[in-house]
């Protein structure tokens, strides 16, 4: 059961994230709920790569060949950089909204259907 | 020297797009007219790259590109106890296709987008963005590697929305540009969350690694729900359609014309997905009639949503849904028969090939419709229907590339809509009549909805405040051209594009095991 414990960690903030986006209307708080999806979901490829007792794979004297494989974490760090780049372009569409429309609030971002 | 360009050709169509990206605000510091030259030497080397390349794995088979091994047909290490571990490329028929549709659209759109944008400010970045998108769509189509499809697949969005938000136009282009990048980020993550699954459960990334290890666990049912949402929301197929026509009527039309090529690498990865990670061990019948009802909504509802509307471009993008459905439907058939050797030999091969026909039919006249409104944008500065009228007399080439189009799509013969569209609509038929007949309604609509649209741009008397209207510019013209060219090839002589094209794609597609060995060996 204690094992669970990260993916049950990875569910909550997944569902965190999701609602958060569905139902806030304040832009900046949408931004938050995709980066607390998106730290479910580093998350989850740091859990999957997780092994008890496993050492960084290194040969050079190492102590154990009980180590472990680094694609997770290589996949993890290239998730987080793609994720800053996707909140800085977000952020900077937040500027421009509020410098256009004088509002954040998506209810009142609604020129479009008109 | 040849065999050298060949052997490293999925590489260079990659790095070519990236370097010219990241030159191009220097080069433009000198002056505008050497960065022009520049964009335009980039993509057609690009563009050789492609047609080099495509050539060869039409000729030879599967071509497989190992980054960072000793030797790039070097899939699996000596000493890594037969897993492959490196970021691979798998250039079989289909993706070779792809790369050419990526390739030429990008091209005809350039030498457009070269003089149509002209009169924007900040031009260096949106070069870049270009290419950029270029990279992403060329990596989407290549790459044998799923982590790496995610990483393409988030270059392509995060330059598409920069792109679509670039004529800010009070805000509104912006509104489109976050409604569609919220969408995408979430629809990337959710990918993520599937390649996650896949890599716990096989201990694998490599699409043919994982592909010969298919269960088809709950697991694996779990992350091809989340894999088929996230795509099909990508390639804007309803009820996940709602971001395409405020996006494709916000961005420049140049890159509207580019944002279908990229639905259609979404689309892509989609079909790579089902194909061939996981072929036959799924249940090819409900998986084949889900994607074969998406195939039908986006078809009915596109063009339904079509009739009404007073913006020519929101209208084109609403055919885009629909015509999107009907490669959906061909190739939703071709996965329900999938496995049934008798009936796929006898309809559902021609079905995958009408689907996949229909995609690069649908990038070159959508493409061309959806230029030659920017056309008429760049020259009156309007998209609405109501104020138009008369522009016949006045631009006359633009007329009849819009012509040539609207009948492309319409599926008129001797156009290329017509080749793909008959296809599909035998091979359907033969799979269930009701289909067919769905399929030939909402083409006889899209038919009407085009003729209203050209009788309302230039049909009637010239209007008094077009008097002084010109035709459009030489290079947007020319742009036009190259895909009227291979509108109109394409409608005279299909079996040969067919035979050539289209079925060596369908065939490797839906033969996961010859995938399987180009990558790992043996069989």
């Amino acid at each position: 059961m204690f094992w669970n414990l990260p993916f049950i960690a990875v569910v909550a903030l997944s569902l965190i994230g999701l609602a958060t986006v569905v139902t806030k209307k304040n832009l900046i708080k949408i931004f938050l709920g995709i980066n607390i999806f998106e730290a479910a979901v580093n998350l989850f490829l740091i859990s999957l790569g997780y092994r008890e007792g496993g050492i960084a794979p290194i040969f050079t004297s190492a102590p154990s060949t009980d180590m472990v494989m680094a694609t997770p974490q290589a996949l993890t760090l290239t998730s987080i950089v793609i994720g800053v780049a996707t909140s800085a372009l977000l952020l900077s569409f937040a500027v421009i909204i509020w410098k256009k429309y004088g509002t954040i609030d998506t209810d009142q971002i609604r020129r479009l259907r008109e | 020297m040849n065999g050298f360009l060949i052997e490293h050709a999925p590489a260079l169509l990659i790095m070519l797009p990236l370097i010219g990206a990241f030159a191009t605000p220097f080069i433009g510091r000198v002056s505008p007219r050497i960065r022009s030259a520049w964009v335009i030497l980039i993509m057609t080397l690009t563009t050789l790259t492609a047609l080099l390349l495509a050539s060869d794995v039409f000729l030879n088979g599967t071509q497989i590109y190992v980054f960072g091994a000793a030797n790039p047909d070097l899939a699996v290490p000596l000493d890594s106890g037969g897993i492959p571990i490196r970021i691979i490329f798998t250039v079989d028929a289909m993706s070779a296709l792809m790369q050419v549709i990526g390739a030429i659209c990008g091209f005809a759109v350039l030498l457009y987008s070269i003089s149509a944008d002209r009169i924007h400010s900040g031009l260096e970045s949106f070069y870049t963005l270009f290419l950029l998108m270029i990279a992403g769509i060329m990596g989407m189509v290549s790459t044998g590697d799923l982590f790496n499809f995610f990483v393409f697949l988030e270059i392509l969005s995060i330059a598409s929305a920069g792109l679509i938000a670039y004529r800010i136009d009070g805000g509104l282009a912006v509104e489109a540009a976050l409604k569609y990048f919220v969408l995408s980020t979430i629809g990337a993550m959710v990918i993520l969350v599937a390649i996650g699954i896949y890599y716990g459960e096989y201990n694998a990334l490599n699409i043919a690694m994982i592909a010969s290890r298919m269960q088809f666990t709950l697991l694996d049912q779990i992350a091809l729900v989340l894999i088929i949402a996230a795509l099909a929301m990508k390639c804007g197929s309803v009820p996940m359609h709602f971001w395409t026509p405020d996006a494709y009527s916000m961005a420049p039309s140049s890159i509207t014309a580019m944002l279908v090529v990229a639905s259609q690498a979404s689309l892509y990865g989609l079909f790579r997905v089902v194909f061939t990670l996981y072929n036959v061990t799924l249940n090819a019948m409900t998986v084949g009639w889900i994607i074969i009802i998406l195939g039908v909504l986006s078809m009915v509802v596109g063009v339904t949503m079509a009739i009404p509307q007073k913006n020519v471009k929101r209208l084109m993008a609403y055919h885009a849904i629909s015509q999107t459905g009907y490669m959906l439907l061909g190739v939703g058939v071709g996965l329900a028969v999938l496995g049934n050797q008798p009936l796929m030999d006898s309809f559902g091969y021609i079905a995958m090939e009408g689907g996949i026909f229909h995609i690069i039919n649908h990038a070159m006249y959508k493409g061309l419709l959806f230029l030659t409104a920017g056309a008429i944008f760049f020259r009156i500065g309007t998209y609405n229907l109501n104020r138009m009228g008369g522009l016949g007399h006045s631009m006359k080439y633009t007329m009849i590339f819009f012509i040539i189009g609207a009948l492309a799509i319409a599926g008129i013969p001797p156009f290329n809509g017509f080749a793909s569209k008959l296809m599909i609509y035998e091979s359907v038929f033969a799979f269930n009549p009701v289909l067919a007949v769905i399929a030939m309604v909402v083409s006889i609509l899209t038919l009407a909805s085009f003729v209203k649209v050209f009788h309302s741009i230039f049909m009637g008397p010239k209007l008094p405040e077009y008097e002084t209207v010109q035709e459009a510019p030489a290079p947007m013209l020319i742009g036009m051209a190259v895909l009227a060219a291979i509108v109109i090839l394409f409608g005279l002589f299909p079996q040969a594009v067919v035979d050539g094209l289209i079925a060596p794609a369908a065939h490797a597609l839906s033969d996961q095991s010859g995938y399987i060995a180009a990558v790992l060996g043996g069989a």
